[in-house]
């Protein structure tokens, strides 16, 4: 385990784990969130992504492992930290029989640092940022989810925040609904703010996000940016050919495992995987580009030993893996929610 | 981002937020209203009947027809077994664990109050209901009282007579009495509403106990431990309408609920301050 305390990261943390009991929940992880980032923390439902997110707020005490946040070891500093982190966790929560905008005032008032003076005015500015002003004044038990999801990150933009923690923020919302939560998590990167965005649907993540995490079954599988993570997930050669047999066998004397499929009009398609084994950065430091698995033959090799054999190329590319299946093979596909 | 020195407000706005929360609920109301059927129930009945005859029912109840000043009296001792408890279950037994059911306790911890602050703004809040509570039986019971019965000045337990004015004054101590009578209450609920995110469960949990406390009172094999209830000195309040008053019950009593505050105000410290938020 590392000492941590890296001034460049808004959230660290290092062996986190948290047990209920017999279960593990999170079962230490080491995240490294820099500052300025929109960073994503992936995983299906049931992973440890909500409980993570409430030990880094203090909601929660850690069963062993550290965390910082903005600088700050949690929870002995959360009275310093906390002001200038605003979130949302597990959905929005609010007072039925309150208005949009009393429900506001009454959790801004829990914050010292907020000033009462201008309260008011900030409540009104973060109604209208989420597009909420002309609901302001009807009680909550009214409101949508969607709109109580608006509310809930109109909370979050109180004050000026150096980290935002949105723990599934498009959950409920109407695709135009998303798509001003993408805009408005923008704005506040521009000036700034570091977003750590928490969902289960990784197209969100891929539109949003320059960095990204990977949660399974409480532990970290993968981290580091994007592209990071799409080249780990390595590239996959498809071959178009009717000599499949053949092929199998050239490419296993390549090294490469393949398999094939019957393709209209080609005869078959045949696919093998470029990649070294998976998890190959799991909770490890982003890999460098020129990290490259060097032991597999390089395209122009594997179609020149196909030639030579005399095999039939009606079609040969080079496919980078899609981060979707690189989240697939990380977590697994399917329903089952874990634990 | 930052600002270089960080504002900090007094911490007074989430204890005006608190009360204002609580008594702008509908059901902080309805529970004020129920409170003040109670004196208005006893002096419409004794109005529509005849002439009660003394020695039955709760004590004053005879004199009210004489004075309506007597109708709120009456109206806590009635009010102080059973109504009274169960208002204070449901607002003590909702600060915590109302909130948790809210998923707002997350968003006040996170804002952040403070668990600590946030426990104590709570406790306040539910002391400013047992006083409102208290009030509304004592100014309700009064004013029914005087729209119609005559009010003239005050027989007291003693024999001796004063007049109107005082006879307000001591009915405002009575309220002051009672509601020092529901804090010890007060902190047990607080206490666990803490250990629960179910607020029906805390509430009906307290109330429980406020019966439970008044049973073991009333059985004279546990006298060793009557001293010892938080419901002991609750119909003391009628030493306030003696002359002299006898402070000696308002002490007592006093003494008991700061015990009691003391106890569960620190086992709710103990056990919120390390409780995992999960609601």
């Amino acid at each position: 385990m590392t000492t941590i305390g890296d001034p460049d990261l808004a959230i660290e943390t290092s062996g986190l784990t948290k047990r209920f009991g017999s279960q593990t929940a999170v079962n230490s992880i080491d995240l490294a969130v820099p500052r300025g980032s929109v960073f994503g923390f992936l995983g299906p439902n049931g992973s440890g992504k909500t409980t993570s997110i409430r030990m880094m707020l203090g909601l929660v005490a850690p069963s062993s492992g550290e965390v910082r946040v903005l600088g700050g070891e949690v929870p002995r500093h959360l009275p310093e930290v906390l002001p200038r982190v605003g979130a949302l966790v597990e959905g929005p929560g609010f007072y039925p029989f309150l208005s949009g905008s009393a429900n506001l005032r009454r959790l801004d008032s829990a914050d010292r640092g907020a000033p009462s003076a201008t309260r008011r005015a900030r409540v009104d500015a973060a109604l209208d940022r989420v597009g909420l002003s002309h609901a302001a004044g009807k009680k909550v038990g009214a409101y949508s989810l969607g709109m109580k999801q608006r509310l809930g990150i109109a909370n979050a933009l109180l004050v000026p925040r150096e980290l935002l923690v949105l723990d599934e923020p498009t959950n409920g919302l109407d695709p135009q609904g998303t798509r001003e939560v993408r805009h408005l998590i923008r704005t506040l990167t521009d000036g700034g703010t570091t977003v750590f965005v928490s969902s289960h649907l990784l197209a969100e993540i891929e539109q949003m996000c320059t960095h990204a995490a990977v949660m399974s079954v409480g532990g970290l599988v993968a981290q580091g940016t994007l592209d990071d993570l799409r080249r780990v997930g390595g590239s996959r050669i498809r071959l178009l050919t009717p000599d499949s047999e053949l092929a199998i066998r050239v490419l296993a004397r390549l090294g490469l495992e393949s398999r094939a499929v019957p393709e209209p009009d080609a005869g078959y398609l045949v696919t093998a995987s470029l990649a070294r084994a998976a998890g190959a950065v799991a909770g490890a430091p982003p890999a460098t580009p020129g990290d490259r698995p060097g032991a597999l033959p390089v395209p122009e090799v594997i179609v020149a030993a196909l030639v030579a054999e005399g095999i039939r190329v009606r079609g040969f590319s080079v496919q980078r893996a899609s981060l979707e299946e690189r989240f697939v093979a990380l977590t697994g596909e399917g329903f089952d929610i874990a634990q | 981002m930052p600002s270089d020195a960080p504002h900090r407000e007094s911490g007074a706005a989430l204890l005006r937020s608190e009360l204002w929360v609580l008594f702008r609920r509908r059901r902080t109301w309805a529970l004020l209203l129920a409170l003040a059927a109670i004196p208005i129930l006893i002096a419409v009945a004794i109005r529509l009947s005849s002439s009660p005859s003394p020695g039955r029912g709760p004590a004053f109840l005879d004199q009210v027809s004489q004075n309506g000043l007597f109708v709120g009296v009456t109206a806590l001792i009635v009010a102080i077994p059973l109504f009274l408890p169960l208002t204070i279950g449901v607002v003590a037994g909702d600060t915590i664990a109302g909130e948790a059911s809210h998923g707002t306790l997350r968003y006040l911890l996170i804002a952040p109050s403070g668990r600590v602050r946030l426990l104590v703004v709570k406790y306040i809040g539910a002391a400013a209901f047992c006083f409102a509570a208290a009030l509304t039986v004592v100014v309700a019971g009064t004013v029914i009282g005087a729209l119609l019965f005559p009010v003239g000045p005050v027989i007291l337990l003693s024999g001796t007579t004063i007049e109107v004015g005082e006879a307000l004054v001591r009915f405002l101590a009575i309220a002051g009495y009672v509601m020092i009578s529901l804090l010890g209450l007060s902190a047990i609920g607080l206490f666990i509403s803490t250990i629960t995110d179910v607020p029906v469960g805390a509430m009906a949990a307290t109330i429980s106990l406020a019966v439970a406390a008044q049973i073991v009172g009333a059985l004279p094999q546990l006298e060793w431990l009557h001293p010892w209830l938080f419901s002991h000195y609750w119909l003391g309040f009628v030493d306030l309408l003696r002359d002299p008053v006898s402070w000696a019950s308002f002490g007592d009593n006093a003494l008991l609920q700061a015990g009691y505050i003391v106890v569960f105000g620190a086992l709710a410290y103990g056990r919120f301050l390390t409780k995992d938020i999960l609601s």
